[in-house]
């Protein structure tokens, strides 16, 4: 069996503050194989977004922060790679989806101009003109009506969906093996993000790519991921497969999580009040779940 | 019509009206100047008889309107009238002293962009750094003393103690130079007279950096605080998240959005300019519009300090039409806007 | 307030901003103790000591008629942060308030109070300072009057830019639809958001209005002898460069010093206020 595209093993991370270091994850293990689709799931402040910026090498960068543990990346341990590097596999290898699409975009340049920059990642001698063709081509994969008006736009002249779609016509753009998505379309309205979401799981279905998808949206997740991890104050609780957890929940973290899911959204972030002690009881595996040992 | 051009339609138009505020603004401040314009003018020795003529042919005996009326007519005719105490067409003066103090402001901006601007980008490039304190150490420095003070210390140090640069003046003596512009360091170049030009570059350098000092200091300080606010934008981390080279996003990702708000306040700055030249051509015995306009102000010579207000109002309109164009061109929300 | 003292002690630079501004202040309170010749801050001749360079007692040398540097320097102080005081009492508030009408309103409001502001600005604040300075009795009251009038559009320009950007935002359309009063929404919905910048402008425009109140008495257009004055001191000296420097280099220090260390705490103030944010 080949490497898991992504590989994360006992990994801690804490911030140094005046008053001594904030501790944000407390040693948290999971994998994507080829083509997988993974959710992390959790509330927020229980450690999904930081996770997806270690991925990154994005918090490596952070003088504050106190990272130990194992990330690979196709086999290859992120942590023995230079800063370059790691730069090198970002935008090409990997790629990353934003929770608010238009402010993600650079207000100053179009979508034509910050397309072509993104697709230089992996041709740097890439014209313009042929930059244009692949971006419009993109932008009609993500049902994109007219993608050269799109492109000579700023994101401030499209609407939330429609930058959420250049967004991710960009992040699949390099064929990425490996696309963090950190809330996607949060900012936008359910049915508009429910639209989205259906463009990218029939992409990366098309495309093979693995997916580490970040949410509090347990309706969401349940639409989209094959597998979930369930987070909690930055330990991981749940884990298994899609169906078996959403059928038998059996941390008492993810069935609280369950009973807030507000059902005639759908959308809406899950609102759990009390802090129980049953919420630091161990992590529960599902079946056929475990992590796989040891470098493959 | 472009947004750009209806943009700059649109300026011209307000600036138009902005002009006629100030003149009304400074019209009314210097007719309530106590004491009689027209007995100061002609000395304690005059007559009442004299007085009156010339309170009459100033029309200081009408209503406060019926004078501006007579002053927007004069105006229209390119008249700003007799200064009361060269007893020359105050445009006569003005044109004489002008383009010395443009000459001056002009180099002490271009300083304030070319060093202020790059200053305060590396400061937020590498911003809680050693280099980034530095920058800001001396940029705070920069601001933190009026020119008049620069020009004292700079004077007594590079042209005194140190003596690199002339004391005071435009250009050595012994340079005739035809004036064609009336900017010396253009005039040396069209009479191909290098060893002038290097005189007249000579003398310009420590006045201008003494007035630019704390433009240059200014520049830095918002250039960085708006920089380091745009770090913190979603785009940027978009941009890391792509992969893209420190350098390139220091340049593209934030430093151009981050002139849209640093661009209004750099326009202003040239304003401050306009006044702080006063500071330091005093110092630097600088023959420009500045040395006139104080001794206008201090003889209360009411047709002088209206127009070289006037005048410097203007200047300073165009320069922010300048600034607002630029800002334009940089921001697409405006060059793209309905509204504009 | 841990927090506060923490980031105001890691920062030796804003240690300095606070230890000068103390300085500064305590001298200009405690003038009368402090100043080794409290006479000499009036029309006192001394010809004896005329020109003297520094030497005990007096350590800042003395000026053409034999008064104490260092005593009218200290006395200078106290004027200058009076003055610094009075203006930004009265021109903050105007100046903010015009500027939320304008940009929150909009239509006819904005067009007429813009473009009066715009007159304003496009004096520059020296020249129309020195207009009305000009005009006017050379007072310390005037010299208020002077500095206040080109200093309102200052904060009007800042506040009407940040709420023209804020009126688009989320939280004020939210309130806007929940019937909220429009002095609601400009003064509890917009204005919080404008402090941090009014604030940060603020502590460093007291520093700024001492170094503008010395440039228009440099220019003999401000306080008047013989009340001590940095910017006067300055301007009596600069013909005597460079062999009596005593006479312009302490008072232009003493001007950079005290701007200086309002600026640091100033800065030391937007450093909180932004990691509160």
């Amino acid at each position: 069996m080949t490497a898991p595209t992504l590989r994360i093993s006992d990994l801690r991370l804490g911030f140094r503050r005046w008053a001594g270091t904030v501790e944000v994850l407390h040693g948290i293990s999971m994998h994507i194989r080829k083509g997988e689709r993974v959710a992390l799931v959790g509330e927020s402040g229980s450690g999904k977004s930081v996770t997806a910026r270690i991925v990154l090498g994005l918090l490596q960068q952070v003088r504050s922060a106190r990272i130990s543990g194992l990330v690979e990346f196709e086999g290859q341990n992120l942590d023995t790679l230079s800063a370059r590097d790691r730069a090198r596999l970002r935008g090409t290898a990997m790629s990353m989806i934003f929770q608010d699409p238009t402010s993600s975009l650079n207000p100053v340049y179009t979508i034509g101009v910050q397309f072509h920059e993104v697709l230089r990642r992996r041709d740097p001698r890439l014209k313009m003109a042929e930059a244009r063709q692949r971006a419009a081509r993109a932008l009609a994969d993500v049902a994109i009506p007219n993608p050269d008006r799109v492109l000579d736009s700023y994101s401030f002249q499209l609407s939330g969906g429609m930058n959420q779609r250049v967004m991710i016509a960009m992040a699949l753009a390099n064929e990425p093996s490996l696309l963090l998505a950190d809330e996607p379309g949060t900012a936008l309205d359910v049915t508009v993000q429910a639209q989205t979401l259906r463009l990218m799981r029939d992409l990366v279905e098309e495309h093979d790519t693995s997916v580490l998808f970040i949410s509090h949206n347990l309706g969401v997740v349940r639409e989209f991921a094959d597998r979930v991890y369930v987070i909690y104050k930055g330990r991981i609780v749940e884990h298994g497969p899609a169906d078996s957890l959403f059928e038998d929940p059996r941390h008492p973290y993810t069935q609280a999580l369950m009973r807030a899911v507000p059902r005639l959204t759908g959308g809406g972030i899950p609102d759990i009040e009390d802090v129980s002690e049953a919420y630091f009881a161990p992590l529960v595996v599902h079946e056929g779940c475990g992590e796989p040992e040891g470098a493959a | 019509m472009s947004p750009v051009l209806r943009l700059l339609a649109k300026r011209l138009v307000t600036s138009m009206i902005v002009l006629i505020g100030v003149s009304m603004l400074i019209f009314s401040i210097a007719r309530v100047i106590p004491g009689d314009p027209a007995r100061i003018a002609l000395g304690p020795n005059a007559t009442a008889e004299q007085v009156e003529n010339l309170r009459e042919r100033l029309h200081l005996n009408e209503p406060l309107p019926v004078q501006y009326g007579h002053f927007v007519a004069d105006l229209a005719r390119g008249d700003l009238g007799i200064s009361l105490y060269t007893n020359r067409p105050v445009t006569r003066d003005i044109a004489q002293f002008l383009p010395a103090t443009l000459e001056l402001i002009f180099v002490a901006g271009l300083m304030m962009i070319v060093i202020g601007l790059p200053l305060g980008a590396l400061s937020a490039r590498y911003r809680h750094t050693w280099a980034d304190n530095t920058i800001r150490m001396v940029s705070l420095l920069g601001v933190s003393a009026p020119a008049f003070v620069w020009a004292v210390i700079l004077m007594l140090l590079f042209a005194y103690f140190l003596p690199i640069f002339p004391i005071a003046g435009r250009i050595a003596n012994m340079h005739v130079v035809p004036s064609i512009t009336g900017f010396l360091l253009v005039d040396t170049l069209v009479a191909g007279n290098l060893r002038a030009f290097g005189s007249a570059v000579s003398h310009i350098v420590l006045p201008a950096f003494a007035l630019a000092l704390s433009g240059i200091g200014q520049a830095a300080r918002l250039t960085r605080s708006n920089m380091v606010e745009t770090y913190d934008r979603p785009y940027i981390e978009m941009a890391q998240a792509y992969g893209f080279p420190e350098r390139r996003i220091a340049r593209r990702y934030a430093f151009r959005p981050s002139m849209i708000p640093s661009m209004t306040i750099i326009g202003l700055d040239f304003a401050a300019m306009l006044g702080n030249a006063f500071l330091v051509e005093a110092v630097f015995a600088w023959p420009g519009l500045s040395r006139y306009g104080v001794a206008a102000i201090l003889r209360k010579d009411l047709n002088a300090i209206v127009g070289t207000v006037l005048c410097i109002s203007a200047l300073f309109l165009i320069v922010n039409i300048i600034v607002d164009l630029i800002t334009a061109y940089i921001n697409p929300r405006i060059r793209h806007s309905q509204r504009a | 307030m841990q927090r506060t003292l923490y980031i105001l002690l890691r920062n030796p630079m804003s240690m300095l901003g606070l230890l000068l501004v103390f300085i500064v202040v305590f001298s200009a309170i405690f003038a009368d103790f402090i100043a080794p010749f409290p006479a000499h801050r009036g029309a006192v001749v001394d010809f004896a000591n005329f020109n003297r360079a520094p030497e005990w007692p007096y350590i800042f040398g003395t000026d053409l008629v034999g008064r104490d540097i260092f005593t009218r320097i200290i006395y200078a102080f106290r004027i200058s942060l009076m003055l610094g005081a009075v203006v930004l009492v009265i021109a903050v508030p105007i100046g903010v308030t015009i500027g939320l009408l304008a940009g929150y309103l909009g239509g006819w409001t904005e067009y007429v109070l813009m473009r009066l502001t715009d007159v304003f600005l496009s004096i520059p604040p020296l020249v129309l300072a020195m207009s009305i300075m000009g005009v006017l009795q050379p007072t310390l009251t005037n010299g208020m009057l002077a500095v206040t009038a080109m200093w309102w559009p200052w904060y009007t320009r800042l506040v009407y830019n940040i709420t023209r950007s804020e009126k688009e935002e989320g939280y004020v359309l939210a309130a806007e639809v929940i019937g909220a009063s429009r002095l609601h929404v400009m003064f509890r919905e917009i204005l919080p958001n404008c402090v941090p910048s009014i604030l940060t402008k603020m502590t460093l425009d007291l520093g700024f209005v001492i170094l503008i109140a010395s440039s228009l008495s440099f220019l003999g257009l401000g306080v008047q002898p013989p009340t001590p004055d940095l910017g006067s001191m300055v301007a009596e000296g600069a013909t005597y460069l460079p062999d009596s420097w005593w006479l312009t280099v302490f008072p232009g220090l003493a001007i950079l010093v005290a701007v200086f260390g309002f600026n640091l705490v100033g800065d030391a103030l937007r450093e909180l206020l932004g990691a509160d944010q």
